[in-house]
């Protein structure tokens, strides 16, 4: 995952901080912290790209059998060339790479990919509280999964019915709210948001009789780890849909960043800049419905992130999209990655839900950096 | 480049907003679109900067047929001013400048070199040069109105078109603004509300009523007592401007005019003048009230 081009497209600006300074100097104190641009993106990117790395090897290592990151790395590079193992050491290596590396890949793809629909889906309904699932597509998906697990539907997936089932359920959701949201003439982003929050509520009730008329059921087990998230069902098997999936969304939005920042600028003034708001909000809606729709079949609805993360790249980057989908898959892959490590080895052999990790630890960071930055969204 | 609107006429919902509004905006001239609240002026700037699609009629540029034109390419020959100005992210000022530039550019092409600097002149001419890193969000409005002027600036079009650019302005900004609107040379269509300065700016004003162009013409021609009574429902003096001879219009708030002889409101005969005036109007005024203001009245 190497972000977007743009990152290595940094004009070369040398009087970028010494002239940000002297203006905020001047008395302009509310932007005081406002991070000089351009300059640091690169060695953001670099930053977080090399930290994703080591978070990944950290991560695969530890567990109920620790392994030294020497060790780990040494295991991913035995798998990755082809090279020997001595047989007692096979045990470990299956669980490095057969068990743990897929699942921390998958908690990076995943990351990786809220965050950026995050941003995308906040440019497409121009709304700062929007995340990827509100469209429909989380409760949708339960939908679509419970419904495989009770009816014993789509058996000719074998294994990954239930995550087949969980995609169509959840591109049949945005579909649902486009189809109500549309009208004659353009698509409101307003009413987008009300239709898939009504959507979704409608969603969460057919689950609830699902699960309150098949009682005891595995269809309770399905909605809890549909409804909080989990990545305990990974394997490489899994892994190359959502990687295509995420990496060519990620690769689409950030060919069309500029357009996501006329966007911003309100609908008219897209349109006298050459940008039909309405083509691009359709655009959008298809490929967020289609890259959250895959994430969510495989690890479940992780809350948060989608939200969040947006926020939190936009305060240290700046506003400006070619900047924030350079660094938001990144910075949630990174932090998916932890978020995993922490639910499956706090309690173990226990393991929390993902969503209840990402809320603990995201909620407590976003209130202190909303109080201490001046970062505002949409003047509010 | 001259714009020529044909026959525009605009209808939603079963609402006839803009009824075959055909005006030309001569090369290079500014022009000005007046008209009370909702008598479609907005509306057929949208039409131009392409927000809206008019139900029937079209909008040329020079020879060119606007929905011929694809959306980047008429937003390199028209620049707009909208109204909803509203900024949902924290840009810095000179990031909104720079998307100016977007129909120029193919993706995500960072800016040139000339580029910059021709939104740097921009922003130096708006004075919102020392502005160039603060967020937008927090600017005041008038200054934030600046930024926005001077994106459509660099966007470098044949021709402008702005919805109330005075609008949150104080008089220094708004003077300032209209006499650097006057210097671009551009094609220039411009809504304003204030009919002093439209006729201070504008080499043609058109008059939108309800919809229709009722009145165009030099703003001498256009600017009469009459008009204004007919159209806005307002009695009003009309003079020359001592300095540039363009006419200004001098309002008087009470509606109370002299009357024409033979309509004095009615007052028992004999009786001396009330001391204490009624200041509501009576049903049998002469002069409008409150429910004339709108332009759907006889004058229209």
């Amino acid at each position: 995952m190497k972000g977007s081009p743009v990152a290595s497209e940094t004009p070369e600006t040398p009087v970028t901080s010494a002239s940000g300074d002297e203006g905020t100097a001047g008395g302009a104190g509310r932007d005081a912290q406002r991070p000089a641009p351009r300059r640091g993106l690169t060695l953001v990117c670099l930053a977080l790209a090399a930290l994703l790395l080591v978070s990944v090897v950290v991560a695969i290592g530890l567990g109920p059998s620790v392994i030294a990151p020497a060790g780990t790395a040494r295991y991913l590079w035995a798998a990755l060339s082809g090279g020997e193992i001595r047989a007692s050491e096979a045990t470990t290596y299956q669980v490095v790479w057969e068990i743990r590396a897929p699942r921390v890949l998958l908690a990076a793809l995943v990351g990786a990919g809220l965050s950026t629909m995050g941003v995308a889906i906040q440019a497409m309904v121009r709304n700062a509280l929007a995340d990827p699932y509100v469209l429909g597509v989380s409760s949708g998906a339960s939908v679509g999964a419970v419904g495989v697990t009770v009816t014993g539907g789509l058996a000719g997936f074998g294994i990954h019915a239930t995550s087949a089932g969980a995609f169509l359920g959840a591109l049949a959701a945005s579909a649902l709210v486009y189809a109500a949201a549309a009208a004659r003439t353009a698509l409101s982003p307003l009413r987008l948001i009300l239709t898939g929050v009504a959507m979704a509520l409608g969603f969460q009730a057919v689950m609830s009789v699902i699960v309150y008329l098949i009682p005891g059921s595995e269809a309770t087990s399905t909605v809890l780890y549909w409804t909080m998230g989990s990545f305990g069902a990974a394997s490489w098997a899994a892994l190359p849909v959502v990687a295509v999936a995420v990496l060519l969304g990620i690769a689409v939005l950030s060919r069309h960043s500029r357009a996501l920042d006329v966007m911003a600028l309100g609908d008219e003034t897209a349109a006298s800049l050459g940008v039909s708001p309405d083509r691009y909000r359709r655009g959008l809606l298809v490929l967020i419905s289609l890259v959250t729709g895959a994430m969510v079949a495989v690890s479940g609805a992780i809350s948060f992130v989608g939200l969040v993360m947006p926020h939190l790249v936009r305060m240290v980057v700046g506003a400006v999209h070619a900047r924030v989908l350079a660094v938001a898959p990144l910075a949630g892959a990174v932090f998916m990655v932890w978020v995993d490590l922490v639910a499956r080895t706090l309690v173990a052999p226990r393991e929390l839900p993902l969503g209840v990790i990402t809320a603990l630890v995201g909620v407590p960071v976003f209130v202190t950096l909303m109080r201490r930055r001046a970062y505002m969204f949409g003047g509010r | 480049m001259d714009l020529t609107l044909d026959g525009l006429s605009v209808v939603t919902d079963g609402r006839s907003l803009l009824r075959d509004l055909s005006l030309s905006v001569p090369d290079g001239r500014c022009t000005g679109l007046v008209g009370p609240n909702g008598s479609g002026k907005s509306t057929a700037l949208k039409c131009i900067y392409r927000a809206l699609r008019p139900s029937s009629g079209t909008v040329r540029i020079g020879e060119r047929e606007l929905p011929r034109l694809g959306m980047r390419q008429s937003a390199r020959l028209v620049a707009a001013l909208t109204q909803d100005g509203e900024i949902d992210l924290d840009f810095t000022v000179e990031e909104v400048v720079a998307l100016g530039r977007t129909p120029h550019g193919r993706g995500n092409r960072p800016l040139g070199a000339a580029e910059r600097e021709l939104c740097e002149r921009a922003m130096e001419r708006l004075d919102i040069a020392h502005l160039a890193r603060r967020g937008v969000l927090t600017l005041s409005g008038g200054e934030r109105q600046r930024v926005l002027v001077a994106r459509a600036l660099v966007q470098e079009p044949e021709i402008l078109v702005l919805d109330e650019p005075t609008n949150h302005l104080d008089v220094r900004h708004q003077v300032e603004l209209l006499s650097l609107l006057r210097g671009t040379g551009l094609t220039t269509l411009v809504v304003l509300h204030d009919l002093n300065l439209a006729a201070a700016a504008c080499d043609r004003l058109g008059v939108l009523c309800d919809g229709r162009l009722v009145a165009a013409g030099t703003p001498r021609d256009v600017l009469t007592p009459e008009l204004l009574y007919d159209v806005f429902g307002v009695r009003a003096t009309v003079v020359s401007h001592p300095l540039t001879g363009d006419p200004q219009v001098l309002y008087s708030l009470t509606p109370a005019p002299p009357a024409p002889p033979g309509t004095a409101p009615e007052s028992a005969p004999g009786t001396a003048p009330d001391p204490s005036p009624d200041p509501s109007p009576r049903p049998s005024d002469p002069v409008p009230n409150g429910s004339d203001t709108s332009c759907t009245s006889t004058g229209c």
